[in-house]
This record gives structure tokens, sequence and C-alpha cells, in this order.
């Protein structure tokens, strides 16, 4: 049999499925409820179906089929940092003492999840040169709240009116956004030429009412920010902090550390830089990082250790400490969620630590940039890459001119890629380049699979010259075509309803 | 390092970019050069990375315990096909469903999980989820304060200690007062008080949660619907034990406009606190304010039905300062979990599970009130989790009770000075008849009788 055993083309909703009482025993059948409650606190309806075990596992596994992911193949998605995701950190991550510990387990009760979390603080404290993380934030916009909470609160207990945060054009949307949770003022700043901030720019910016300069570097464009040690003293000088978007961490491990690049403040998307798989778009991990003046200031709670005096002689610094979560840190911005750490995620984290150490932290970060500097090189060939120098874990080209001389743009170059067996890279982002297409091909991609790559979207290119209209079509192997999303916002649909 | 590359394949990359060596790839300022040894746990071959977890595993006695511990996490069965459908490579490699076609099974799960959650709440519209309880308690608020331009919040005392620090964690953000109302001596909101407060119109929202913190069925009744009506207050309704949803009158029925809930309850392991999964429903009114990611059906060209994430003009990439909210990730394999998890049990099974923790969590609350020296604290109809008075410092009871390898419940001193003799106890169908006899045995042992007055 060569062809599918299933027809990609339909896949019923959950809803449309099985049959009331077609239901699967996991427990024992419960009496009414209403032989606990007061019958007006009962609810009357339950309008869910009931399918068969064998219905559900047919249901996922067909629209798993129809999901793309980094273990199907390249994931150039730039910015986001699809690496493997080694099935280790899961394996250890599910340990039933792990799994099933309750967040409200005494300490003394739970002192192996306390060291997983203070191993992994001390190593991405040392890692990026801050004093001090908490690993309480549940994402890397959460931890930028975090950090921009911190730095409110700080500059409240020290007396000073400081509300305007600077933010760079290429900086990820969450800057901005997280800077308005928080009440400040965006002051919007552009890059210059070289597509980097420069100390002349931000000079027009800076002033008493300075709070923070957010910026990522390497920044959004793959451009390391050469001039980052005058802009982080012009900053200070004004009286403000410098933040530290880790987003684009992976380009850096080993190499230089936001601490002695003269940042305050940071975050981490260990979902991206520490191979936590991304699960179609969470649950990440986002831990914030502080310079010594900050400390006390970071989001509860904190893992603390002292020594332990009946710990055996000889073991592993760690292993002989004895470890508490600390809640009572009265300068501290309060909890950003409902309990300690996305835990699961740190053990994942800690895990990956390990499989490398500092050495091979060092080489990971080297070759990220090793990959995206030959894929550079090879996609300048074809298509216009706008800062045609050394990058670091990404670059950024632009079909601007492809789109003026075919009608291609960036979008259809997307679309032909799926295509052809590829997730597309990043489009349209940052905002300052046109028709931007932005790759990040990590890693622990070979150098057989940048090649393919490249030739793929050689061959896109090439295409847009003689037949555009049909790369205006693709994709067409994919289950369905380009979606009406115009339709899809003017008249939403965002739920199932009973029939009536 | 999971790297690929060998001597030769470097050579040949760097001889085609056009440089001598790696160092000099990643050349940086003098001004900012690492000189520090870095201080990171060292490098070990997968086998002893086993071996190390395995140690730190070791050292988590408390996974094992008797567990009458509950608060906002909940042990519940998981089936085994959970996982196996859940961590399918396909499923938790992919990122964000930016490219639709090729994320159509994805975009399908969470449009089912939106669907899940607006039949369970009674709501009409639902996000991609957000990162848990507590923050989607704080972005509903956002929505409220969005809506009505208003700059105070009103919490009721027995909403989730947790949840509410988390939300005034946001509103010092957001410069927004926040209040309190009180509980009654029945354990439920003091809907007097809350009238009393909401009648200025000063307030955006007012959050109650149902089952409440300490586990009772905590709801608005008619007259205080009727206010927060007129006062134009939008009441926020709390689930921190989603499963429950299941079995109580919806939050739509009595007045909820916003719905911010949790969901670990469906599936997802305790974990020691995360990651889990925050949901957010609400009226079709606030469906332009909702934080988060929405999935959408729409069609393709061929007029296929294809679903696309959409109502993106509220989001942070494209609306920046302006965006509803800084959330980017959501929590959508926790999301996939829980939705595998209530197509497993269906109806039938959601039902039969939500009446074993009504009827478990009776048996231990007749077990531990027989017991000479305790009584339950409020009289209210509970859910799976309730309140029990030891008439002695709680802390002390619980501690001889972990002598005894039993975790007896949260100290409600930690959160309310009032409750200090007072201990949450909860149980679920895990919870055995031979956990509560030997809970009821030893409380026995260490109550003192004699401090019951």
């Amino acid at each position: 049999m060569s062809t599918p055993t299933f027809d990609a083309s339909t896949t019923p909703l959950i809803f449309e499925l099985g049959q009331e009482g077609r239901a699967n025993r996991y427990v024992e059948p419960g009496k009414p409820l209403e032989t606990f409650l007061p019958a007006s606190d009962v609810r009357t309806d339950l309008p869910l179906p009931d399918n068969t075990e064998l219905d559900v596992v047919r249901h996922f596994t067909k629209l798993s089929h129809r999901t793309f992911g980094i273990d199907l193949g390249f994931y150039p998605l730039g910015s986001c940092t699809m690496k493997y995701n080694p099935r280790v950190n899961d394996a250890m991550a599910a340990k039933p003492e792990f799994a099933e510990l309750h967040p409200f387990t005494p300490d003394e009760l739970s002192q192996g999840a306390l060291q997983v979390m203070y191993e992994l603080e001390r190593s991405l404290s040392s890692l990026f040169g801050m004093a001090a993380f908490s690993l309480n934030p549940s994402a890397g916009a959460h931890a930028e709240l975090a950090a921009l909470l911190i730095a409110k609160k700080y500059f409240k207990d020290r007396g000073e009116v400081r509300d305007k945060v600077i933010v760079p054009d290429t900086a990820h949307g969450t800057n901005p956004a997280s800077a308005a949770m928080c009440g400040f003022k965006v002051i919007s700043l552009p890059s210059d030429a070289r597509g980097r901030v420069s100390v002349e720019e931000i000079g027009k910016v800076l002033g008493p009412d300075t709070a923070v300069c957010m910026m990522t570097n390497p920044n959004t464009l793959g451009l390391f920010e050469d001039q980052i040690a005058e802009i982080a003293a012009a900053v200070h000088a004004a009286g403000g902090l410098m933040y530290y978007d880790g987003a684009n961490g992976n380009a850096i491990m080993g190499n230089v550390r936001p601490g002695d690049m003269g940042f305050d403040l940071m975050h981490l998307n260990t979902h991206k830089t520490f191979t936590i798989p991304h699960g179609g778009g969470g649950a990440g991990h986002g831990p914030v990082g502080v310079a010594a003046h900050l400390v006390d200031y970071l989001p509860t709670p904190v893992v603390v250790a002292t020594p332990d005096p009946d710990a055996p002689p000889g073991a592993p610094a760690s292993d002989r400490m004895k470890y508490r979560l600390d809640f009572d840190r009265p300068k501290s911005i309060g909890p950003m969620r409902s309990f300690w750490s996305n835990f699961a995620h740190a053990v994942r984290a800690l895990a990956y630590i390990y499989a490398n150490g500092a050495p091979g932290l060092k080489r990971v970060s080297q070759l990220a940039v090793l990959n995206a500097n030959y894929l550079r090189v090879k996609v300048a060939e074809f298509l216009d890459t706008p800062y045609p120098e050394i990058c670091r874990h990404e670059f950024v080209a632009s079909a601007q001119a492809l789109k003026k001389e075919t009608g291609v743009r960036a979008l259809d170059i997307a679309k032909a890629l799926l295509d052809r067996g590829y997730m597309a890279p990043t489009v349209y982002f940052p905002l300052l380049v046109p028709e931007c297409l932005m790759m990040e091909p990590t890693e622990t991609e070979s150098k057989e699979t940048l090649d393919a790559f490249a030739e793929a979207l050689r061959e896109i290119v090439a295409t847009a010259k003689t037949h555009p209209q049909e790369l205006f079509d693709a994709p067409v192997t994919t289950v369905v075509g380009r979606v009406d999303e115009t339709r899809a916002a003017r008249q939403p649909d965002l739920r199932w309803r009973v029939p009536v | 390092m999971y790297t690929p590359h060998t001597e030769r394949d470097i050579a040949q990359m760097l001889a085609a970019v056009g440089v001598d060596s790696l160092d000099d790839l990643l050349k940086v300022p003098e001004a900012v050069a690492l000189r520090e040894q870095l201080d990171v746990v060292p490098a070990l071959p997968e086998y002893q990375i086993a071996r190390r977890f395995d140690a730190f595993a070791k050292k988590n006695a408390g996974h094992a315990y008797r567990s009458f511990l509950g608060a906002g996490a909940y042990r519940h069965y998981v089936p085994p096909a959970i996982p196996a459908l859940a961590m399918r490579g396909e499923f938790l490699t992919a990122y964000t469903p930016y490219q639709a076609e090729v994320s159509q099974g994805y975009l399908q799960a969470i449009y089912e999980w939106q669907s899940y959650i607006c039949l369970l709440t009674g709501m009409e519209i639902a996000n991609a989820s957000v990162y848990d309880g507590a923050t989607a308690l704080a972005e509903a608020a956002i929505m409220a304060l969005n809506a009505n331009g208003r700059k105070k919040v009103l919490v009721s005392r027995a909403v989730h200690p947790n949840y509410r620090a988390v939300l005034q964690t946001y509103c010092d953000g957001l410069e927004v007062a926040l209040d309190e109302v009180p509980y009654t001596a029945n354990g439920t909101t003091d809907l007097e008080a809350l009238r009393a407060a909401i009648a200025g119109g000063e307030y955006a929202a007012v959050a109650v949660q149902s089952p409440n913190f300490f586990g009772n069925v905590d709801t608005l009744d008619v007259a205080t619907q009727i206010a927060v009506r007129e006062s134009e207050t939008i009441p926020i309704a709390v689930v921190a034990e989603a499963l429950s949803l299941a079995a109580l009158a919806t939050p739509a029925s009595w007045g909820a406009q916003i719905v911010a809930g949790e969901a670990q309850s469906f599936g997802i392991p305790v974990a020691y606190g995360g990651p889990y999964c925050g949901f957010i429903a609400a009226t079709q009114e606030h469906m332009r304010r909702i934080p988060g990611r929405l999935v959408g059906k729409s069609s393709d060209a061929a007029g296929r039905d294809a679903f696309v994430l959409t109502l993106q003009a509220r989001e942070q990439h494209i609306r920046r300062e302006r965006a509803t909210s800084n959330i980017c990730t959501n929590q959508a394999h926790c999301a996939l979990i829980a939705t595998i998890y209530l197509a497993l049990l269906g109806k039938t099974g959601l039902r039969d599970v939500a009446a074993l923790n009504l009827e478990r969590s009776r048996e231990l609350a007749t077990a531990v009130s027989s017991v000479p020296g305790i009584t339950l604290t409020f009289a209210a109809p509970f859910f799976n989790e309730f309140v029990a008075d030891v008439h002695e410092p709680a802390e002390a009871v619980l501690a001889k009770l972990r002598d005894r390898k039993i975790l007896g419940g949260v100290d409600l001193g930690r959160f309310y000075p009032e409750l200090s003799t007072c201990i949450l106890m909860t149980a679920t169908e895990l919870t055995t008849s031979g956990d509560i006899a030997a809970l009821a045995l030893a409380l026995g042992e260490v109550v003192d009788v004699h401090a019951n007055v």
C-alpha cells in the first residue's frame, strides 16, 4: 500500500465525534451530584462529547500529522531558537519525584527540587554575569514585566521620578508592551545605517526622566551592538538602568556577558537557549536576573542555600547545602505567578546545562553563529542581505528588490518553503527592513541541511523570475492552502457551538 | 552539545564565511570581553545526567507521603493516553502556529480547547490560554480596567492568597488600587460588604472565587448580581479547581462577565508549581480586549475549513505599547494536554471524577471532624477541600503529621493570621480510604483534646 491510510483533508472536531455514554472507565461511576450539594449549586447540563479512548487517540494522532515541528524538519524561525530538544530533558522532568511533588510540600521534603532550582540559578548567574536570578516569571515577556516592575520600585524607593523607557526600533514587540504595563512612556529609538544603536542617537533622548534602556545584544538584525559599553555608560550617567532582552542568548554564551556589557537587569528565554520544547507556543520559562544593587527587588520566592553541617565532606558544594524558598523579602516586587516557577522547565534547562558545561555552552554559541554566517553567505548569492557583515546567531535578508522585479513578496517565499518541507523564517520582522526574512538556523543543524535549504531558497528565487504565479499559489502540498485571515478577523468563529 | 559539526565542516564553513577561526567570528570589543572563569555545573555524559537527577529526585521525600495538599494544585488521575499523545514530537517541538498551513492540527486543538472552556464556563469566548490561574486573574482585571476606564479593583479575601498577591504585583505596576472584601463566618464572601463597596461605582471589577480558597461554593446572589449591573462593575469569577466546573452551576449562570481560571486539574501534573494552564473566558463584548492568542475558524481559497491565529491587532507584535497585554507565549502544550484530558474523560467521566471528589472529601471531613479536638471551621457547601480547626497552632500539628509521613494540608495561618489553628485539607479521587483512616488515626494521636474549648 503506497496510498495514505488516512484522509488528511478532513479531521472533524472532537465535538462532532462520539455518542453520549460511550465513556472510558478511568474511575468508577459517581453518585448523583445532588447527593453532595444543594440542587441550586449543581449544573444541570454539561454538553461535552463522550468518546472512546481509541477515537481520541486517532483524533489527536491525526492532528499531530497536520502539525510541523523541529522533529520533522529544519525550522529557521528567526528570534525563536528552534534547536533540537533533547529527550533526556523530558525524561528527567517526568520523574514522579518531580512531577508529583506538590508546590506546598515543606522545604525539608523537597530539597532535591530546590537544589535543581539553585544549581540552575547559580549557573545562569555566572553564565550571564548577573548577581542573581529569580526563576519565578513564566516566560520572556513575563520576565520583562518583572524587570520593569523592579526598575519602577527601585526608582520609587530612591524618590526619583523617571517615566521614560527607551526601546530601539529593532526591539521585540513585547518590550514596549511590557513597558506600557508598568505605566512607562516608550521612546522609540531609530537604528543607524549600520543597523545599530549609536551613542549619538541615544544621547538625544537620555535625560533625568530616563528610567530604563531596553536592548538586546546581538540585536534582532543579528548584529552585535559594538558601542554597548559606551551606551551603557551614557545611560548610567543619566541615572537610568540598562535592561537586556535575553531572547538572543544563544549567541553569547561563554563569549560575552550582559553583566560585563553594563546591563543591570535581564531576562532569559530558557525555552529558547536551553532547549525546552516550545510545545506549540508555551509553556515558556523566563528567569529574570539582576545586578547586585537590585537583588532585593527580585520577584518571590527565591531559593536560598545555607551550609548543611551534617553533609558528608568531599561532596560537590551544592550537595552540602540546605535549601529553602524565601518569601520574606520586604523590597520584592512580589510574586508574578500562582506558584514558585515553571519547575518542570527548570529541570529541563539544568539537564541541558549538565549536558554541556561551560565549555560546551561556549561551543554551542560559536556553532550557532557559524551556521548563521554560513547560511547568510549562501543566501547573499541570490537575495539581498541589507547588513552584509559578520552576524551573530541570526541574520536578515530582504525580498524588496525581488518584489519590485517579480511581484513576489517575503510572504510568498515563506509559503513556497512550506511546500519544500521547511518551516518558514520569521517574516516582516524587524519592521525596519522591508520584505524582511529573518533566519536563525541554530547550532544543531548540519552543513548538509543548510546547503539543501539554501538550494531550495535559490530555486524559489529562480522560480519567482520565471513562474511567479507558482509562488503566489503556494503552498499547494499542505493540508490547506493560504487561510482567509480577513474573514477570520471580520467574522470571528472562535469556538464550536452545540447545534440547535 | 547536540551539534553535528565535524572539524572538516567547521573548516569549510569558516572558509566560506572568510574568517580564520571561531574566536575571530565572535570577536567583541575589549571593554566587554569575558575575563572571568565561568562557574557552571560540569558537563556529564547522558547516563550520568540521569544518575545526578536520580539523586535530586531521592531528596524529594515529600512526593511519596500521604498527601492532603490542594490549595490551587490538585493531584488527579492522568490516563497514560495523555502523555502518549501530547509528547508526540510534532506537538512538542512546534512553535506558535504562525504558518497556519503547516499548523492546522495544533490550531484545531486550540480551537477545541477554546470551545471546551466556553462549554465548561458557560461563557461566549475563551483565549488560547495564559500562564496560570493567578496571571489569568491579573489579566482579567486589566481587561476590566480597559473596559470601563476606572482605576480601582476589588477582590474577595476568599480568593486564593497567591492569586491576590500576583494581582497586587500587577496593580502596583499599573498604579491601580486593590481593595479587599472580607469573608463571613460561613466561609464565603461577605456579599453585603461587597455591595456597599461597589455602590459608589469606583471599581472597575470585583473578583470572587468559586469554589473559593477554603473550598466553599462562593457565588454572587441575585441582589449582588443586580448591584454589580447597576454600578457597572465587571464581575470576575476565579476558578482555581477547574474540575468543579463539571459539577457546579456555571460562572455565567451567576453573572460573571469574565472567568479567570486554572486548568491544571485537567491532566497536568502538580510538578512543584508548573507549568500549569491559565484560561480566560468572557462575554462577547470583551472579545477585542481579551489578552493572548485566539484561534479562529476560516477557510482557504478552495473553501476548505481552516484554522488560523486571529484578531492579532490586539497583540504586542502588532500593537507594541498599545497592545491589550504584553503576552506572547501562551501555555499551548498545557492547553493541548487539558484538551486531550477533556476528550478522554468526556461528559460522563468528568461528572464521575467530580462526584468522586465530592464523595471522598466528605468522607475526609467526617473522619477528621470525628477526631476529638477538631471541628470544621465553616458550614458552607464545599467541592473537594475544606477547613479543619485543630484549636492549637496548625503548623505544630502538621509537623507531627510529617513525622508520620503525612502531609496533612496547608497551614492557613500562613495566609490568614486569624486562622492560625486551621488547616485546609483536600481529597481527590486519588485519596484512598486508607489515607483517610491513617490521617484520622494520626490526628487522634497528635491533637491535644484539652486545647479544644
